[in-house]
């Protein structure tokens, strides 16, 4: 690592301590901001995302070597971490900060698309379901029983096989498919009491087209547990890509993600421990602070507390 | 109930059998012809067309479907490429080990899961609870199979406390006859029923101290205080008797993730079990073995949703009353 890679790190938390701090002012004022942030762990689990995600977009700035560089291959693989290596190098001679990085645009990348996919079609079918009711309800919900009875993971192995090598965009809409299933159940269910109200009812007076009250009278006012299930879904679909990629049926070697830094490193573990932990201690990290995100999220957005 | 259990189970069935058809459906997708297509082994046409006719891969694919259902009625479940033996058999002997694990992980987890959570539905929002809060959720938050290599590593490999991985010490008990060799079997299990018994437990405390803490507002527990009954009791005999019902819920949800958690957790600690079966089966595109896995394991969890609701019935007579 060069001062000046090192400086962009101090820039990048700098950065993400300032975002924190704006999103807190900014949120602060409204009763849910405060609610969200008066939970002791919103804050830092906030910095700790925004920190992530600021290092994975200056990646070449923060990190000394690309990552796929085998630097000296026979004096420095297994490099225990040092000033010129952070987190040391992994058995094939690359740095692991630097993979680390570049890593985290992989796997903050599927797990937030892989989640758009998921709540995007969970949304419409849990949509559809509540607001037309009848067969297409019982047809949807009993596809949605399906789907929820299948062990992912396995479903996911047998899938995946049929692949050589799976390209990126073929798994993120693969885990992003095999995960809507609950929160369909979700939204159908919230969409069942809102379509009750008298706005609803109003809304289909004027004429308005089914299409527009899901998705413009509806959903809007379905939206919190929505959120609350997407945060905690990334975490999910985080976990999902390392366990996939580390059984090296996710994303393939050489391009890096935690989960296969962490299988890189595995053989040697007993040697160079550096090369599995640093990539496994970042998923926890980040699934943590999404998790305790969505934590605050759902108590700063349930209505029930409102009152309480 | 009863008829309550008829259409439950029948729904159950429909589930396992929508399962099968998309297993069926997907393993077609992949096969095409059992010669290869570059695929780096040279088949002669002879074996070719044997292998056509032996898995009646020349029949329209609804004869195959309907084949493979009967054959899966007969307990039949193909035959395995690479090992060269019936799927039933190898499967057979992994599921054991499976569920020997899965279970003793199910048992750590709801023991220590339901203990850290009354403790810290006891002293909500003081240090130990808060502590004990934020260590479960990063545990919770870890991904299952790298908790079990930090541990292989800190336990097995630097404090030599544990073996690195296997069933059993195989030269010296070949078979599970004696004392000695239980315990041996026992010390192979610790380390990869600890990590899945972890993850679930931190997972569990959670949950629980959320249920006992809902409990406590209410007016009975209120009660028994101003009976002046002592704290103790009120947590242990009143709140938390009331506090245990979600947690039968949470029972239906943590068997699918013992299976999946297994998968990875039996690859790490080389256990013979059938998610180290199907990965080793995935890696060498052994199809009828991947989908006999998956299916076990979509049956499995079927059953444990099954056994949930029963259990749900047994134990809130309300429940039961709106059921029926």
């Amino acid at each position: 690592m060069t001062v000046w890679n090192w400086l962009a790190v101090g820039g990048a938390a700098v950065l993400a301590l300032v975002a924190v701090a704006e999103i807190r002012r900014r949120a602060g004022s409204g009763t849910s901001g405060r609610r969200f942030f008066r939970h002791p762990t919103a804050a830092p689990a906030l910095f700790v995302l925004a920190f992530f995600v600021t290092v994975a977009l200056a990646a070449p700035l923060v990190t000394p070597y690309r990552p796929y560089v085998q630097i000296d291959i026979a004096r420095l693989a297994n490099h225990a971490p040092s000033t010129q290596f952070p987190l040391g190098t992994d058995p094939f001679g690359r740095d692991v900060w630097s993979r680390l990085v570049y890593g985290a645009r992989i796997s903050l990348g599927i797990g937030a698309l892989a989640m758009l996919v998921a709540v995007t079609t969970g949304v419409v079918v849990g949509g559809v379901a509540g607001y037309f009711r009848r067969w297409v309800d019982a047809t949807l919900m009993r596809l949605v029983d399906v789907g929820l009875a299948m062990p992912r993971v396995f479903m996911l192995l047998m899938v995946v096989a049929l692949w050589e090598h799976v390209p990126l965009t073929v798994l993120v809409l693969l885990i992003g498919l095999t995960g809507w299933f609950g929160t369909s159940r979700l939204v159908r269910a919230e969409v069942l009491s809102v379509r009750e109200r008298e706005f609803v009812a109003a809304a289909r007076a004027l004429g308005a087209e089914p299409a527009r009250v899901i998705f413009r009278h509806v959903l809007p006012n379905a939206a919190a547990p929505i959120i609350v299930s997407a945060a905690l879904g990334i975490g999910n679909v985080m976990l999902l890509e390392a366990g996939l990629s580390f059984l090296g049926l996710g994303v393939p070697s050489p391009a890096p993600s935690w989960g296969n830094m962490i299988a890189d490193g595995w053989p040697k573990m007993a040697v160079a421990w550096w090369a599995s932990t640093f990539p496994g201690l970042a998923i926890s990290l980040v699934v943590m602070a999404l998790n305790a995100v969505g934590d605050a999220l759902r108590d700063a957005l349930d209505p029930r507390k409102e009152t309480a | 109930m009863a008829a309550w259990l008829v259409r439950r189970l029948a729904a159950s069935i429909a589930i396992v059998w929508a399962v099968v058809t998309l297993t069926f459906v997907i393993v077609h997708l992949a096969h095409g012809s059992p010669c290869g297509q570059g695929d780096g082994r040279p088949v002669s046409p002879e074996t070719c067309a044997a292998l056509i006719r032996r898995f009646a891969l020349d029949r329209p694919i609804g004869t195959q479907y309907v084949k493979y259902l009967g054959a899966l009625l007969r307990g039949d479940l193909g035959e395995s490429l690479a090992l060269h033996r019936p799927v039933a058999d190898a499967l057979a002997e992994a599921l054991p080990n499976t569920l020997t694990l899965a279970l003793t992980a199910l048992i750590l987890d709801f023991a220590l899961g339901v203990a850290l959570g009354i403790y810290q539905a006891a002293r909500e929002r003081r240090f130990g609870d808060i502590a004990l809060g934020n260590a479960a959720l990063f545990v919770n938050s870890m991904p299952t199979f790298w908790l079990g290599l930090v541990l292989l590593l800190l336990l097995a490999q630097w404090l030599r406390l544990f073996p690195v991985g296997g069933l059993r010490d195989l030269v010296l008990c070949p078979r599970l006859d004696s004392l000695p060799c239980l315990a041996d079997f026992a010390w192979h299990l610790t380390l990869p029923a600890l990590t899945l018994g972890l993850v679930g437990a931190a997972g569990t405390a959670r949950y629980q101290r959320a249920a006992l803490l809902e409990v406590v507002r209410q007016d009975f527990v209120r009660t028994a205080r101003a009976k002046g009954l002592p704290e103790r009791r009120v947590l242990l005999v009143h709140a938390l008797r009331n506090a245990l019902l979600p947690l039968i819920t949470l029972f239906g949800l943590t068997f699918p993730f013992l299976l999946t958690g297994a998968v990875l957790v039996e690859t790490v600690f080389a256990w013979p079990g059938m998610g180290r079966l199907a990965v080793t089966a995935i890696l060498q595109r052994d199809y009828p073995v991947v989908t006999a896995a998956a299916l076990i394991a979509s049956v499995m969890v079927v059953l444990g949703n099954l056994l949930a609701d029963a259990l749900y019935g047994v134990a809130d007579p309300r429940i039961r009353v709106r059921a029926t």
